[in-house]
């Protein structure tokens, strides 16, 4: 392998890695609050891409200036995160806190089964694709490589500004010590007057919202295909159980690992691609059966 | 007894089926070899665990067969087919089940998905192999020695998959009385009490993971044969979540609800998929979420309770009168 493949493989890896972050981050907080494993947030993840498209072609197409489309990644995010999640935590989700894991289990997985359909329902078979805001930003080299910005510069700055945002959130705001102490001691928390169900609310529509935007920011750079949502729930689900499930800088640890694993194996062994983030995270819990980060208490921030 | 007779009832009737409904065959040989693999949903659902990937072991069955009846080639020998796929769903399970049963509840079912989700890769990458998405053929085999046509071939089959699907269900149901079969209920209810009385919790469910892996390959292998085709698309996440949801259809606290759930499914879906083919996994998502929030004992369950309350009429009236003023005050 030369330099010049390493140096293609690197970027690659670190642009799927913040992609991948992204939806998992979301999927562990909610974890990490709710205690709910949310196997819909594939789907936020499908409808945060496909709904960007929709949004950006279509200003697009109104003549409006393509650099809308960036916008536009962030609004579609908001909207798949707040009106679809928010719906779902406010009409499922309160019903079920107290049932049994497996039900909870059991409804998650239906909205994500209906969901699916939904999607295909709206957006056809067909593949989508959105190159504007790539396209716009350019290219740029890297020791005489030409990458482009969007996928070197653009993605991993956001996925940082999201790390570090989240922590600022839960360390210094008050809206984050109020979900810090319904994680740690729900009834305490409730008993100094916090509104433990505006709190499931607020982080179920953040995750969701996270889960939204890593569509979005993902649709410049690959074709949206149905199906694309079931593969991410796995493998964010791969990401956050290598990380310890609950763990937001574990999560990002995990990312860059498997994405950086991922796309080695498309230059050396492109078969095993598909592969190599399930291998990694099985090899992790094999050693460590909670995760690289994971501590024996599983439900932590 | 009433009960045990009823099913010794239905056991002739369904025997009888051939002789008077020959067009049914294959729909009803497709219901008992499903019916297998949501029995080894059911199994798992007994301890708590719910598995989002036991396509896998479906795939491996029908693989196992289009495989082994190629290299024996003209399809090989139907019980030698039927035993191999038990022999690899059985090594499979054991490999994946000795990791997975670490885990409970939400880590048990997604790990399980994401190694359904591997295999899904493998067969679909590995064409030069596997076939790749088009998948492999199965041809028709012999049975020691004699050779059938198509009509004998699928009246055998008939018969098979009905023996194998009522023999899997009344060793399952023997399996969970079976102390063995306690202990695996208890990993639901207690699994720290069941540690303190000297059973390995892992252990207890490694043995109900190893069978229902098993169910779930002699129904895969069983499917691919009627249908003549194994293809990836046995273990992908959809075939998976259909046995959860027949699981969930037919009723979890008993093994009747595997055959019945099936067979309520399949019949719905053959003769009313056609009209609503687009929102079918809608249409499942909604009703599934209807039972779990509504009726989560399923379709067995609602005939139990409806059963006991007509018992509960006839022995004492005043008690009849009073649960159903409950009823009326919920």
């Amino acid at each position: 392998m030369s330099l010049d493949t390493l140096i293609l493989a690197v970027s690659d890896g670190v642009a799927y890695a913040s992609l991948v972050f992204l939806v998992a981050v979301g999927l562990t907080f909610i974890f990490g609050v709710l205690g709910v494993l949310n196997i819909a947030h594939g789907s936020f993840y499908a409808l945060g891409a496909y709904m960007a498209v929709s949004i950006g072609l279509g200003l697009v197409k109104m003549g409006f200036s393509p650099w809308l489309t960036f916008p536009a990644l962030f609004v579609a995010a908001i909207l798949v995160g707040a009106v679809l999640g928010g719906l779902m935590e406010k009409l499922l989700l309160q019903r079920i806190y107290d049932k049994e894991h497996v039900l909870q289990i059991l409804v998650t997985f239906a909205v994500f089964m209906m969901l699916e359909n939904i999607q295909r329902l709206i957006w056809g078979v067909q593949p989508y694709f959105m190159s504007e805001p790539l396209q716009l930003l350019g290219n740029v080299s890297l020791v005489g490589i030409n990458y482009t910005a969007y996928q070197t510069l653009f993605l991993p700055l956001l996925a940082l500004a999201v790390l570090l945002g989240l922590r600022f959130f839960l360390r210094h705001t008050n809206a984050g010590a109020q979900i810090m102490a319904v994680t740690e001691d729900r009834e305490a928390a409730r008993a100094i007057g916090i509104d433990a169900q505006r709190v499931y609310f607020l982080t179920f529509i953040v995750g969701a919202t996270l889960a939204a935007l890593g569509g979005a920011v993902a649709a410049p750079t690959t074709s949206l295909i149905p199906g694309m949502g079931a593969e991410m729930i796995v493998l964010s689900f791969a990401v956050a159980a290598t990380a310890g499930l609950g763990q937001i800088e574990g999560a990002a640890v995990a990312a860059l690992m498997i994405g950086l694993g991922r796309s080695l194996a498309v230059y050396i062994a492109p078969e095993f691609e598909v592969l190599v983030p399930y291998i990694l995270m099985v090899l992790v819990l094999i050693v460590r059966p909670s995760g690289l980060f994971g501590a024996t208490a599983v439900r932590k921030i | 007894m009433a009960a045990r007779l009823s099913l010794i009832a239905l056991a002739i009737l369904l025997a009888l089926v051939p002789l008077f409904a020959v067009s049914s065959l294959t729909f009803l040989a497709i219901v008992y070899a499903k019916s297998l693999a949501v029995l080894g949903i059911i199994l798992l659902l007994q301890a708590g665990q719910v598995s989002f990937g036991h396509g896998m072991f479906f795939a491996t069955g029908a693989y196992t067969a289009a495989f082994l009846g190629r290299a024996m080639g003209g399809g090989g020998d139907l019980a030698l087919l039927l035993v191999a796929s038990v022999g690899t769903s059985l090594v499979l399970g054991l490999i994946v089940g000795l990791f997975v049963v670490r885990y409970r509840y939400i880590f048990f079912g997604m790990l399980n998905l994401a190694f359904s989700m591997v295999l899904y890769s493998i067969l679909e990458k590995f064409f030069h192999l596997t076939g790749g998405s088009d998948g492999l053929r199965i041809r028709r085999p012999t049975l020691f020695g004699f050779g059938f046509d198509r009509g004998q071939f699928d009246l055998l089959l008939y018969y098979v998959m009905l023996v194998l699907a009522l023999a899997g269900a009344y060793l399952v149901w023997r399996y969970l009385k079976s102390p063995l079969g306690q202990a695996l209920k208890a990993i639901k209810t207690n699994e720290t009490r069941l540690e303190y009385i000297g059973l390995s919790a892992r252990s207890v469910l490694l043995v109900g993971y190893v069978i229902s892996a098993v169910l779930c390959g002699i129904g895969g292998a069983g499917l691919g044969l009627i249908q003549g085709i194994a293809t990836p698309e046995y273990t992908y996440w959809t075939r998976s979540s259909e046995f959860v949801f027949i699981a969930i259809l037919g009723g979890v606290g008993h093994v009747a609800g595997a055959l019945t759930g099936t067979f309520v499914y399949e019949a719905i879906r053959t003769y009313a998929a056609a009209f609503v083919a687009d929102s079918w996994q809608l249409i499942l998502g909604f009703v599934l979420l209807a039972i779990i929030l509504k009726a989560p004992t399923g379709i067995v369950g609602v005939f139990e309770t409806i059963a006991q309350r007509r018992a509960a009429a006839r022995a004492t009236p005043a008690n009849a009168l009073e649960s159903a003023n409950l009823e009326s005050m919920k």
